[in-house]
């Protein structure tokens, strides 16, 4: 049969967002899958020249609605480190008690989407009730439901009190048992798997030399995780990648349901050690100098390179955020799979389009 | 324990001539190394690009100037990934790479209409 060449995209009842493939294929088959981007670039990179290295936060904070507490932290990280600051004990539990809150939702919200590809709207609906508790817990805890605002340079700008501490953990232990009811629900379900196991396989070896980050990454059997070096509080937390070794559709997923699991671990230990003291240090001096800060957010690593001359603006931030390192995996999956496959292999490097532009 | 938070320095960063990147790519790619991404800023008569590679969380760096509106290979030979982030770049900045296997023409995020490099200020046209 003839080639056909398919938009795929950007508007698709599977895509959150806007990503555009151009797919050529034969007898329903994918033989090439190329990418569009620009929908949503809004250049936010830019803004560093007009916008000092204070109010470059609540920018970044907006490069991505889902995982904007972990930009921030990215970004203050790297000024903090060019402008000498040591960020307070407590100040790096708290950042690390609202990134892994952050991971919870991202993932149940993906969880979500991926349910309702497969036409599973209840499954769906669970997932986002679910959710939902926690947004409860960021709105709580942080005064927003998505961008929490929390960071700062040289620390956090909000406390949690031992009253909403206790509220948090109960909440979780709900969102734990509810999560986990649901688990067998997906992951057991015959057509689940039949769409999913051995599908979008990503080996090994591939998925090192096309840079995959993230749970596209550990489900392919690489224990790499930026949680890893420590920072924050995580090197004072017992932490270990969750990996699976398929490197399929399905293995992505497993990666995903024990991150939530994991997280909420991680909660508990951050509170359990929580020491008191200050919330942030006081700022001395501008950003001298280049660095590269990288923190794990839910879809993978996340890098920023942050240049400044000892000015009120910064000479550069660039961010590279997961989906855009898990764009050439996925273009490498997408080739042999059938095109009815096509929708849940995207889904499942958990794109981030609003991310990937900037 | 391995930073996250890595001040670019002489020990983790090497200054590299254009001609000199591919091979190096190489060599890393044979040492175990993951291509994370690139970098780049615009300085005064030149674009600074900077390669980024990881081996067990632990950043290299090569740091190569190319100076305004000339060419410098493309390392997607030697990393595949690499051709979209080159495509970023060389639309951003004007950085021309010879040999990106697709290459976006300049168009990667914006379209036809836009005919400088927003992030080079001497705003060079699109060919």
């Amino acid at each position: 049969m003839a080639k056909t060449v398919l938009p795929f995209g950007p508007q698709h009842p599977v895509l959150p967002e806007p990503l555009h493939l151009t797919l050529t294929i034969e007898d329903e088959i994918v033989k090439e899958a190329i990418p569009k981007l620009g929908y949503v670039h809004r250049g936010l990179e830019k803004l560093a020249e007009i916008r000092d290295h204070n109010q470059m936060i609540y920018i970044v904070e907006r490069v991505c609605g889902i995982c904007s507490c972990m930009h921030a932290l990215c970004y203050c990280q790297g000024i903090e480190s060019l402008m000498g600051l040591e960020v307070p004990s407590r100040a790096n539990y708290l950042r690390t008690i609202w990134a892994e809150m952050h991971r919870i939702h991202s993932h149940l919200l993906w969880l979500g989407l991926f349910a309702d590809a497969f036409g599973f709207e209840s499954l769906f609906m669970q997932f986002w009730r679910i959710r939902e508790r926690v947004m409860d817990l960021q709105e709580e805890t942080a005064g927003n439901r998505v961008i929490l605002s929390v960071n700062q340079v040289g620390g956090v700008r909000r406390d949690i009190s031992a009253e909403s501490a206790q509220w948090i953990l109960d909440t979780l232990k709900k969102v734990e048992k509810e999560t986990l009811q649901l688990k067998s629900t997906i992951l057991d379900d015959y057509t689940v798997k039949l769409r999913t196991v051995g599908k979008g396989v990503l080996t090994k070896e591939k998925a090192y030399e096309l840079g995959a980050a993230g749970p596209t990454l550990r489900a392919s059997g690489i224990a790499q995780d930026m949680r890893q070096t420590g920072y924050a509080a995580y090197s004072e937390l017992d932490f270990a990648p969750v990996v699976e070794t398929d490197g399929d559709c399905y293995a992505r997923t497993v990666v995903r349901f024990n991150e939530v699991f994991q997280a909420i671990d991680l909660v508990r230990q951050a509170f359990s050690k929580l020491p008191e003291g200050e919330l942030a240090v006081k700022p001395k001096g501008l950003p001298t100098g280049e660095v590269i800060s990288r923190v794990e957010q839910p879809r993978g690593e996340c890098l920023y390179y942050i240049r400044g001359a000892g000015k009120k603006f910064l000479e550069r931030v660039r961010i590279r955020t997961p989906t855009f390192a898990n764009i050439p995996p996925l273009l490498d999956m997408l080739p042999g799979c059938d095109l009815a496959d096509v929708p849940v292999l995207i889904l499942t490097i958990d794109p981030c389009i609003s991310c990937t532009e900037r | 324990m391995i930073d996250s938070v890595v001040v670019i320095t002489e020990e983790n960063t090497a200054e590299v001539r254009p001609d000199e990147v591919i091979t190096l790519s190489r060599e890393l790619k044979d040492e175990g190394f993951r291509f994370v991404t690139m970098s780049s800023a615009e300085l005064e008569d030149s674009v600074c690009v900077l390669y980024h590679f990881d081996k067990d969380l632990e950043l290299r760096n090569l740091r190569v100037d190319v100076p305004k509106g000339s060419k410098i290979g493309s390392i997607a030979s030697v990393y595949s990934c690499a051709f979209l982030v080159e495509n970023e770049i060389k639309e951003h900045f004007g950085v021309e790479f010879d040999g990106i296997p697709l290459d976006f023409q300049g168009m990667l995020y914006s379209d036809e209409e836009v005919q400088k490099t927003p992030f080079c200020n001497i705003g060079l046209k699109r060919v």
